[in-house]
């Protein structure tokens, strides 16, 4: 997505050589230890000016052991591993000494160069980080062989290192890093440090053993809901259940009465109760008999959000690509139309939303995991009224964020509680209040329209209609009425197309609140636009891969893709009755993915996905098994939105509650996952989000090819696929 | 006081006679290896074993487990089906965010000390009341599988 | 037409089927209404006017409660006969009205009675208040639906009803003006309801068996005329008053089925003990019995769970005293657990999407076993729902949840919004099968016809 950054773009591309002039500087070492910083020069490119600042990622300890300073959280995408992996091969440190350790929350020291903030999002850890992981690594590496070579009084030349240790072959001598620190202390390293020959990586390429793993099979892995800071106390939380409603009037004399109930806490928009444990909070919040002022959105129902965005979608939208003269390509050849739905998504991650904080007059510390640890910073500030430099934020592993932990509502919920009760409190939501006040992948419609002739498209527009959450989260990014985060994957449409017109129209809904949901913009652009070429393709009486394939002429990258995963599936081969094979093609997170589905609809309209395989071109890849398991998980969340994945409203409220009513695949539904790696020597790609986008396009095209019902909206419509309901 | 044993350790904790086991041993015992996931035995993720067999403990009230033995993930590795499914899990990488993995492995373990050689609908029978939102179905099935091997 | 011979002989066949016709309604008429049993007829024996009856009063609160102010007995009575169970809607203001009675012939909705002066019945007198309830007059003349049990309050004591007033005066008004019915013709025609109540109401107060004991009386009339458990447990004739011939045998209502509570031990409560009975009706939950889910859910969370020991004991040695009736469909709960293998214990031939649902969304609480490891409540042997092949508590009970407010916390949440009909009915032939004595075959259009209810 960094080159989709509109208003960066430019300078962006200025810096690339600014990238060159990058240089690192070694610092003072904290504690006798070797601390690197470098700077981050596209940070500047960044939206939001990320001060020009070098920052500390590599500490050497006197004994040998290098500890990677690690901005990015790890929150089950391995990002740990890779970028150790990372540092280790520029540094020719050994892997078994390098660990890893939660950056402190600082945009200055820590901004990723995408974003300009301390942010863990858009799968692009690892293509952010790329080059200024390996050149701060190969810098600090620049400087131990100087080290070397002035202690041998050697040429550099004649110094190599390998396995975190500098060696002289022609003397045969040889020292650990370790014993080179102090020697190193002071040096400068090179402006534009060597970096190795892909084909000399050692590590990077290797399905390696990941480094949070041992402790998460054992528990001893500790996650923001497990920090228990001694006297901590336990709190959980009511909000009104109406969408920007407040707390009217709370009757608390019978959880008052409760062994266990602490404090009664009464906020504007929502009442806590602290205890002993989580189940006396829970019993006390239980016992309140709480009057809400449900505001002014306690009519709101799912059908109002339909009918605003249905007007909206109606309406012309910025322009966010342009390519020939679409009116006159949609003027020739067979016209079609078509519109798409998606409709609010929970995310619902495993780990509930919680923050444990304790507040002094002078000091606020938060145990907490999350994927923007500096707003964390921010928002304690803001609430406790203290100085940035008096929050200390203690990130943890995160039990799932999917974009959920993007936000910190929970840690400004907790900050206010905490404010009132003496010592530390864990806040921990109940999966209720969790899915209930999520933000929420919000509500598109993507209206397409394209005309063939002879096969391939001649026209094509696309308008995208939805919140644009960039507008909120990330102010200075939203230019010209554009969110390049809903346009992504839809304005850059990997296929020939000599006219097109690609528009985005925001529409706020009514109450819900919006946010990022794992597969972002691509997520409901890749739906939209392959299920279309599905249309087309039948329109034009062609091959589904066929006829993608033709169109693929600019992107050969993503056509090898296409063409592996449809040969690996065995696609065209025969399938049993009511059994289909769907297919559909993406370039997201600078990935290039083809995935298949076949899956069967029984008489009832209940889908049963057989099996999905996917191939892909991620580029240079840094560890492939977690390239893999990405894959395998992605697929299993989509496939899980696209047959469930429905948040309705009534009276301003959310219907769903628990995953009674929002309903995840489990084991026993889950089909056979085949992931195909090509090898490449491109630049890395991101994987995270990409497998969510891939599965509801596949599945829905294998749908069609299984009973010829086209679903144009999301989720899966059973009734409709029984016959019940019309299509 | 209400005396437990978890872990071949027996425990004495002041907790209300409903509490469910889940919080007495996160709240009071401080052993946060067990996770909260639903509070409502829909996603496995608060699995423990009580007497061997797997019991979601978010629904479990302490006060009506008596002396049957307790066993949490952190003391699952002691036992020999344990040790096997936490070195399968390891060896196949089955683990992504990790936060569903203790329910995981807790209901895998059971399943193999009552199915040594389990087959697939043996798995999805046994573990299908365990929700991962990171998808890491695919390979807790291969994991469950080589465990038996081995 | 041409006047031919035949059409005479056509006439006099015409006058035959005619008066057969007439024979046949006369003969009904009087097996429905006239020589039909009162509620109590079963119990035989001389009954006596209460003044005449020597016996502790049957009527009134219980001993705990005499010297209670005549508010506070009001509430207990008014618990006791569920008035907030028709006339509360479901997050409405207590007592306010509104709650939809949805009947083959249109919808029906209960009545504001608040003492809201215009909308409520902040106006009635005593006697309009004692008319209603026993004679289902309103004000004005205005006959009430049978909905409103007063064919049952009819035996409630005067100053029983009257302190139910007293109790529901002292509440907040509430300005909430009634529904419009919507009734097709002829129900929409309130003067026929008049009729109805004159063949069908008795008007007469509780009248004490001199038989039998005072725990007898005082069950009987807390059944009876207060509690009204009739007014679901017993069979309606064509005109939709209670079939006391079959009473109690049960019968299936609002897409619920209420289960024989006769004697028979079988298909009733005969094999129920005392105890059983007794923790059921307090808490909504007996142990191998199982738990009170949909309108009986809601009895016990409004009403039978605020009464006194000594008068659930009462209405334990009534209910018992009730003749048994076999209900030929309802075999006896399969006993024991299911197999502890998830491969054991179902027939090959068992749908086996239901079992895939089971795995995934309810052996965590319910277990393979059917003996739920975690919470009593949820043990699903020997109950009666799972062991009803028509299974249709068990269906409404995966749409809708059990909320039971004696077992906060442990509520079985709904599963309706998230299962296809399909998936529902697999699951529910699946539990029957595997945890009652024999299977269900529900389709997925019955699932359907359930939803549209609900
Ligand atoms: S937390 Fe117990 S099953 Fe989900
Ligand atoms: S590993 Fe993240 S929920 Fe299972």
């Amino acid at each position: 997505m960094l080159h989709k950054i509109k208003p960066a773009e430019i300078e962006a591309e200025a810096d690339a050589s600014l990238t060159r002039r990058g240089f690192l500087h070694a610092g003072l070492a904290v504690g006798g230890a070797l601390v690197v910083g470098f700077h981050l020069p596209l940070a500047d490119a960044a939206p939001a000016k990320a001060p020009f600042a070098p920052n500390a990622f590599i500490r050497i300890d006197r004994d040998g052991k290098v500890t990677l300073i690690m901005p990015q959280v790890e929150m089950g995408q391995g990002i740990y591993t890779a970028c150790a992996m990372i540092l280790a091969e520029e540094l020719d440190a050994a892997f078994e000494h390098v660990a890893v350790e939660a950056a402190p929350p600082s945009d200055k020291l820590y901004a990723n160069p995408v974003f300009g903030i301390q942010v863990t999002g858009n799968s692009n850890s690892v293509r952010a980080f790329w080059l200024p992981w390996r050149k701060a690594a190969a810098g600090v590496r620049a400087i131990l062989v100087q080290a070397a070579s002035e202690l041998w009084k050697v040429e550099p030349s004649g110094v190599r290192t390998e396995n975190g240790a500098a060696v002289h072959d022609a003397s045969g001598r040889r020292l650990g890093y370790a014993a080179l620190l102090d020697r190193a202390q002071g040096l400068t390293p090179p402006k534009d440090p060597p970096l190795k020959d892909p084909k000399d990586f050692k590590l990077i390429g290797k399905p390696l053993k990941r480094l949070d793993t041992p402790d998460k099979v054992t528990g001893k892995a500790v996650y923001g809901i497990d920090a228990m800071p001694p006297g901590v106390k336990f709190a959980t939380l009511a909000a009104c259940p109406v969408f920007g409603g407040s707390v009217g009037h709370v009757d608390d004399a019978k959880a008052k009465k409760l062994p266990g109930v602490r404090q009664i806490i009464v906020l504007k928009d929502f009442v806590a109760v602290v205890g002993d444990h989580m189940w006396a909070a829970k019993q006390g919040l239980h016992a309140l008999d709480i009057a809400w002022d449900e505001g002014p959105h306690a009519a709101i129902s799912s059908e109002d959000v339909w009918k605003q965005l249905r007007a909206a979608s109606k309406t012309e939208g910025a322009v966010a690509n342009s390519v020939g003269d679409v009116a006159k390509g949609l003027a020739q050849g067979d016209l079609m139309e078509a519109a798409y739905e998606m409709p609010f998504l929970a995310h619902a991650t495993m780990e509930p939303m919680n923050c444990t904080v304790h507040v002094t007059p002078t000091t606020c510390e938060v145990w907490v995991g999350n994927q923007v640890c500096s707003r964390v910073q921010a928002i304690a500030a803001k609430v406790t009224g203290l100085p940035l430099d008096k929050v200390t934020v203690h990130n943890h592993l995160i039990g799932g964020g999917f974009g959920r932990r993007l936000e910190v509502d929970m840690v400004d919920s907790a900050v206010q509680i905490a404010k009132q009760v003496d010592g530390p409190v864990k806040v921990v939501w109940t999966r209720e209040e969790d899915m209930q006040h999520d933000v929420y992948r919000p509500v598109y419609r993507d209206t397409l329209s394209a005309s063939v002739a002879n096969g391939r498209i001649v026209g094509w527009k696309h308008r995208i209609t939805g919140s644009s959450i960039i507008a909120r989260w990330l102010p200075p990014a939203f230019q010209k009425g554009i969110d390049i985060d809903a346009i992504d994957s839809a304005a850059d449409i990997p296929y020939d197309i000599p006219n097109l017109r690609v528009e985005y129209t925001r529409d706020e809904p009514p109450a819900v609140p919006t946010g990022f949901w794992r597969g972002v913009g691509p997520n409901n652009n890749v739906f939209a636009i392959e299920s279309f070429m599905d249309e087309l393709a039948k329109k034009s009486n062609k091959d589904p891969v066929a006829f993608r394939s033709d169109l693929l002429g600019k992107s050969p990258r993503l056509k090898a893709a296409l063409e592996l995963a449809a040969s690996k599936a065995g696609w065209g081969s025969p399938l049993p009755a009511r059994t289909g094979r769907g297919v559909a093609a993406q370039i997201s997170f600078g990935s290039f993915i083809a995935t298949v589905a076949e899956a069967e609809v029984d008489a009832n309209g209940d889908v049963h996905v057989h099996r999905m395989v996917c191939a892909v071109d991620t580029g240079i890849v840094v560890n492939p098994d977690s390239v893999i398991a990405q894959l395998q998980g992605g697929l299993i969340f989509g496939l899980t939105a696209a047959l469930y994945g429905n948040i309705t409203i009534a009276k301003g409220r959310v219907q769903q509650s628990n995953f009674n009513d929002y309903r995840m695949l489990r084991i026993n539904e889950t089909p056979q996952i085949e992931v195909h790696l090509i090898k490449s020597g491109e630049a890395p790609g991101g994987i995270g989000e990409t497998g969510a986008t891939a599965a509801p396009p596949a599945l829905g095209n294998a749908v069609f090819a299984a009973t010829g019902i086209r679903l144009r909206r999301l989720p899966i419509d059973r009734d409709v696929l029984s016959g019940k309901k019309p299509s | 006081m209400i005396s437990l044993r978890i872990n071949g350790e027996s425990k004495d904790v002041d907790a209300p006679p409903d509490m469910p086991l889940l919080w007495v041993l996160r709240d009071i015992l401080g052993l946060t290896g067990t996770k909260f996931g639903c509070g409502m035995a829909l996603c496995g993720a608060c699995t423990v074993h009580v007497d061997g067999a797997p019991v979601r403990s978010c629904l479990l009230s302490v006060g009506s487990i008596g002396q049957r033995a307790i066993t949490t993930i952190e003391g699952i590795g002691a036992t020999p089906a344990g040790a096997k499914i936490q070195k399968a899990w390891l060896d196949l990488e089955v683990v992504q965010c990790g936060y569903c993995q203790s329910g995981q492995i807790m209901s895998a373990t059971a399943l193999l000390n009552g199915t040594p050689h389990p087959e697939d609908s043996d798995i999805d029978a046994a573990m299908a009341g365990n929700i991962c939102r990171c998808g890491t179905y695919v390979r807790i099935r291969e994991a469950i599988k080589h465990a038996a091997q081995n | 037409m041409n006047d031919s011979p035949k059409t005479g002989g056509a006439g006099r066949f015409v006058l035959i089927v005619i008066a057969a016709i007439f024979a046949v309604v006369l003969v009904g008429f009087l097996w429905m209404a006239v020589l039909a049993p009162h509620p109590m007829d079963f119990a035989g024996g001389p009954h006596v006017a209460l003044a005449e009856y020597h016996g502790d009063d049957p009527t009134g609160v219980p001993a705990e409660l005499k010297g209670a102010s005549l508010i506070e007995r009001g509430q207990y009575l008014a618990r006791a006969a569920d008035c907030a169970a028709c006339h509360t809607t479901e997050g409405g203001e207590p007592f306010a009205g509104g709650h939809a009675f949805v009947l083959p012939f249109g919808t029906l909705y209960s009545t504001n009675i608040t003492p809201d002066k215009e909308t409520g019945i902040g106006a009635y007198s005593d006697a309009n208040f004692l008319d209603a309830i026993h004679k289902g007059i309103a004000p004005g003349n205005e006959k009430l639906y049978p909905a409103m049990p007063f064919a049952s309050y009819t035996y409630m004591t005067d100053a029983d009803a009257l302190a139910i007033k007293a109790y529901l005066f002292s509440l907040k008004p509430v300005h909430a003006p009634d529904r419009e019915n919507s009734l097709s013709f002829p129900f929409n025609q309130r003067s026929l309801m008049g009729v109805w109540a004159l063949l069908f109401n008795a008007d007469k107060r509780f009248e004490p068996r001199s038989a039998r004991d005072a725990q007898w009386n005082r069950g009987a009339y807390l059944v009876e005329a207060v509690a009204h458990c009739g007014e679901c447990h017993t069979p309606r004739n064509l005109m939709q008053a209670l079939n006391h011939r079959e009473k109690f045998a049960g019968t299936v209502q609002a897409g619920w089925r209420a289960y024989n509570i006769t004697a028979d031990a079988n298909s009733g409560i005969g094999a129920w003990s005392e105890a059983d009975l007794a923790q059921y009706l307090a808490m909504g939950h007996a142990d191998g019995r199982g738990t009170a889910a949909g309108p009986m859910g809601e009895a016990v969370d409004d009403s039978l769970r605020y009464l006194s020991q000594g008068d659930i004991a009462a209405m334990v040695t009534y209910l018992r005293s009730v003749s048994a009736i076999a209900t030929s469909d309802l075999p006896a709960p399969k006993a024991g657990a299911a197999p502890a293998s998830h491969a054991e214990g179902v027939a090959a031939n068992v749908d086996a999407r239901g079992k895939a649902v089971y795995a995934g969304a309810c052996a965590g609480c319910h277990d393979w076993t059917g003996v739920s490891p975690v919470v009593p409540n949820a043990t699903l042997t020997g109950v009666r729902s799972v062991n009803d092949p028509s299974a249709i508590n068990v269906v409404q009970v995966i749409l809708t949840g059990a909320h039971g407010h004696t077992n906060a916390g442990t509520a079985m949440p709904a599963f309706g919004g998230a299962y296809s009909d399909t998936e529902i009915a697999s699951l529910a032939n699946y539990v029957t099968a595997r945890f009652g004595a024999q299977p269900s075959a529900v389709t997925a259009a019955n699932i359907a016809a359930l939803r549209a209810q609900d």
